[in-house]
């Protein structure tokens, strides 16, 4: 009877039962695949192949050259720029601030980093060294950037 | 006859149109939020985090990432092998880069190292990429505003 009715009368009832299923399935694909992605940043590293290429550049002020020390288990042990100790990597951004400059006029984009690493230290400090030496963040949040040239010394040890 | 079962109310019908419209737009937004960047990620890493890496503008050309783990063996394709071996791996690399008509120098290895890892056995790998004639290196780190 009830079938007969349907047929001949113009208000059909839509059956929706697959539609939201098939809804309810997409909507769990979505939700299982959002992947959160940290933001992830780059810092250029110059690395030349063969000391020949490094010298066609002329540069005519030499590289800044920070050494970090470690100790056996690979903490840091010790700063220096130049020779010169440093207390630690916002001393050394304070240090290379001073050496070239901000703004207008300053050395920075000449200026070239060569970071001396022993062989244990943990990597972070690189980063943290890259990171002290590459820019500034000022107190409103935006990024000064000094030295933009960085390279790493060849490896000490033959780790191979 | 179906109607009866209702229990004598005859219009108990839910109205399904609140509840759809809330699962279309549940789904246009986890639709949106889909990341398709097939960045290589890998929680076997923890990188260090700098407020100051600079987070890349546009598509890489042609990145080869490597990944560097606290042990000291590289992530490569999903499969760690230590830096020593990763000649063979880049050589390949760089087989496909001079097959697609480019110079092995035009791509550039994303180092993504964990940050306990040790500076030198970076510095052993930049070595191995150099031999093979890579020389544009950059350094993944969190970016942590």
């Amino acid at each position: 009877m009830a079938k007969k009715e349907s047929q001949l009368s113009s208000k059909v009832a839509v059956d929706m039962t697959p539609m939201i299923d098939v809804v309810f399935q997409l909507l769990t694909f979505f939700m299982l695949t959002l992947k959160t992605v940290i933001t992830e940043g780059d810092f250029e590293i110059r690395m030349p192949l063969g000391p020949s290429q490094g010298a066609v550049e002329d540069n005519p002020i030499p590289p800044v050259r920070v050494k970090i020390t470690a100790g056996p288990d690979g903490d840091r042990t010790g700063i220096a720029m130049n020779g010169n100790p440093v207390a630690d990597f916002d001393d050394l951004r304070r240090k290379i601030m001073d050496l070239v400059g901000t703004g207008p006029g300053s050395n920075a984009d000449k200026t070239e980093v060569e970071l001396d690493c022993d062989y244990q230290l943990k990597y972070v400090n690189v980063v943290n060294a890259i990171s002290a030496v590459s820019g500034v963040v000022q107190p409103d949040g935006t990024v000064v950037e000094m030295i933009k040239k960085i390279k790493l010394t060849p490896p000490k040890k033959a780790g191979r | 006859m179906a109607k009866r079962k209702g229990g004598g109310a005859e219009n108990t019908e839910v109205d399904m149109t609140p509840m759809i419209d809330m699962t279309f737009q549940l789904i246009t937004f986890f639709m949106l939020t889909l990341n398709f960047s097939q960045a290589e990620q890998d929680e076997r890493i923890q990188l260090p985090v700098s407020q100051l890496a600079k987070p890349a503008e546009g598509v890489t050309v042609d990145p080869i990432t490597l990944q560097l783990m606290r042990d000291g063996m590289v992530i490569y394709a999903g499969e760690p092998v230590p830096v020593r071996d990763m000649g063979g791996y880049l050589e390949n690399e760089k087989r496909v880069m001079i097959s697609a008509g480019k110079e092995p120098n035009a791509a550039t290895v994303i180092i993504r190292a964990d940050g306990r890892s040790k500076t030198g056995e970076v510095q052993d790998l930049i070595k191995v990429c150099q031999e093979k004639g890579f020389d544009k290196f950059v350094f993944r780190a969190e970016h942590r505003p």
